[in-house]
């Protein structure tokens, strides 16, 4: 046996479990996944699952076009999430990374005590939050007092639950973006903003002409991945809202809650594997259509 | 053209630098923000059931009952070791596996090479949110609901982790390699002994992130466990705190049960986590 061969030997040696693992628990159950959401799947049922082609998505259709539907809503909901949170987050974590950037002291301080909530669990972070945020005897409300504002009832009101809950990822993955944008920031050359200076450049030209340019692809890399993680919301809102439905009437529910719902509540997998298809290709697009912008060039 | 750039004059040198001084207070409030909502957790946690609903941030008189009360006739103390279980298997399975398959990666030529690496890949790209579905048809098809391999199976080699130990191989010179072969050393022997040491911090960090991951862990674990002893933390706490009703001082210890010790343990790795970050930009 030549030395080449038992090398490649080796190799597939090496990598025969992990590849099984990479077949048998991620790829195949994903194109499972595609294969429930052609069937009426209930787990209950001992007999087969009866195969329904597209009915699950025709459902899906029907369920969205329906203003009052909750499917409905969860999909509104998530689209606001994103809307809402992504650009606060990077506007937020930006604003913080260039302060810390223009410090010179206790920025690691800085840096470890704004990342903490990130380390910690999103149940736990949720359930504070929830406290937080009660009416009365609440911390916030305390607050407010303290300023003479009236008690609000933040995740109890159906017009403020969303902002709330959305506040309250937003101060979760603040830590994240920072760190990131900071790093970002750190590697533009500082000959750059010599050069600006020279030219006589105010702090806003600056801003727009050098750090937005070159923060580029920080920017859309963190674009894509909290849209992607907004789209995925699930732990916060389940235990945020009241009985974890994604409530008061609905005003918090999101696509993922409504997965979990259907699938190991009412044990609809077929539908629920539906939403996770459509979930799925929305995430591909907008990834694919953010990923277009980083190519995109600049003039400096 | 170096003597036109004049060092600025130093007029503000002993001055007060009101920028700076904006920067400090701004960043100082954000702090405030990021640990208040912590210290509001510890200390509803030390208030009497009488004192919850009344409107005051700290406990009159400060009390630790809430823990005896909660380690003692709660599940805690079980779902705290599902916890810790689960995240060391899932991490031990991670530093092997996935350290070994990015040394092939980086290291081996062999047929397939290519294909097998995008398949890999392209795991990366669909959501754990699709697959909790067929994971659990399967996952009940062979019994490993209530289980620790029901929890951990999913997440025994991760994508992320080979693609981040590929690039950390690559830096491994292949002289070394191939003079460990000269002496005679098998392809195993080599990988354990020479290049795995060489990329232990990838290592380090790609088991920290990954045992944070696991550890926080949510949808998977509350799908996969139905019976209360099998849970992990995130579940067990999501469901006592659904039943604790407006109990907060217990519901607050349990928050801090879960989450006290974590954040003790990541203050001492911050340094090579925050770095890890930076340089990876991997989301735990």
């Amino acid at each position: 046996m030549s030395l080449r061969t038992r090398r490649i030997l080796w190799a597939y040696a090496f990598i025969l479990i992990p590849l099984l693992f990479f077949i048998v628990i991620r790829a195949y159950p994903t194109l499972f996944a595609f294969n429930i959401s052609l069937h009426d799947w209930n787990p209950l049922r001992t007999g087969d699952q009866p195969f329904i082609g597209i009915d699950n998505f025709a459902r899906f259709l029907k369920d969205i076009a329906d203003p009052n539907h909750v499917t409905r809503k969860a999909f509104e909901n998530t689209a606001k999430y994103v809307l809402l949170g992504v650009p606060i987050q990077l506007a937020l974590s930006l604003s913080i990374a260039l302060l810390l950037n223009t410090i010179k002291r206790w920025v690691t301080l800085f840096r470890v005590i704004y990342f903490i909530p990130f380390v910690t669990s999103a149940v736990a972070v949720a359930w504070v939050w929830r406290s937080l945020y009660m009416p009365d005897f609440g911390a916030i409300n305390l607050l407010l007092d303290a300023f003479h504002i009236p008690s609000q009832r933040f995740l109890l009101d159906i017009n403020q639950s969303l902002p709330s809950v959305t506040a309250v990822v937003v101060w979760q993955g603040l830590g994240f973006a920072v760190i990131i944008f900071l790093a970002g920031l750190q590697q533009i050359p500082e000959v750059y903003y010599e050069a600006a200076r020279v030219d006589g450049a105010n702090r806003l030209q600056v801003f727009r002409g050098i750090t937005i340019p070159l923060l580029n692809s920080s920017i859309v890399y963190l674009a894509v991945l909290q849209t992607i993680g907004f789209l995925r919301m699930f732990a916060e809102v389940l235990n945020l809202s009241r009985q974890g439905d994604g409530g008061p009437i609905n005003s918090t529910t999101t696509v993922v809650l409504r997965v979990y719902r259907e699938g190991f509540g009412s044990f609809n997998m077929g539908y629920a594997a539906t939403l996770t298809v459509i979930l799925f290709a929305i995430i591909l697009v907008i990834t694919i259509v953010q990923l277009r912008f980083l190519q995109r060039r600049f003039d400096y | 053209m170096a003597q036109l750039i004049q060092p600025r004059p130093m007029t503000r040198g002993r001055q007060i630098d009101l920028p700076q001084i904006l920067a400090y207070a701004l960043l100082t409030l954000g702090a405030v923000t990021m640990v208040v909502p912590f210290f509001w957790m510890i200390s509803t946690s030390m208030k009497t059931v009488s004192e919850i609903l009344k409107p005051q941030f700290f406990p009159s008189a400060p009390t630790l009952e809430n823990y005896v009360t909660v380690m003692t006739r709660t599940l805690f103390p079980t779902w705290y070791f599902n916890s810790l279980l689960a995240a060391t298997a899932s991490t031990l399975s991670v530093a092997f596996f996935d350290s070994l398959v990015g040394y092939v990666f980086a290291k081996f030529e062999f047929p397939l090479k290519k294909v097998f690496f995008v398949l890999v890949l392209m795991t990366l790209m669909v959501p754990t949110e699709m697959l909790v579905i067929p994971w659990y048809i399967m996952a009940v098809g062979v019994k490993l609901q209530d289980s620790l391999l029901g929890i951990v199976f999913p997440g025994l080699v991760t994508a992320t982790g080979v693609f981040l130990m590929r690039q950390s191989f690559f830096a491994v010179p292949d002289e070394l390699i191939d003079a460990a072969r000269i002496d005679g050393m098998h392809e195993f022997g080599i990988f354990t002994t020479i290049a795995w040491p060489l990329v232990k911090s990838a290592v380090a960090a790609v088991c920290i992130f990954n045992f944070l991951g696991n550890w926080n862990a949510f949808i998977w674990p509350l799908i996969v466990t139905s019976k209360r002893a099998t849970m992990t933390l995130p579940i067990g706490l999501s469901f006592f705190s659904g039943e604790a009703g407006s109990d907060w001082h217990l519901i607050m210890t349990g928050a801090t049960i879960a989450t006290v010790p974590l954040l003790i343990v990541f203050l001492f790795f911050q340094r090579q986590i925050i770095k890890g970050i930076a340089l990876t930009g991997i989301k735990a």
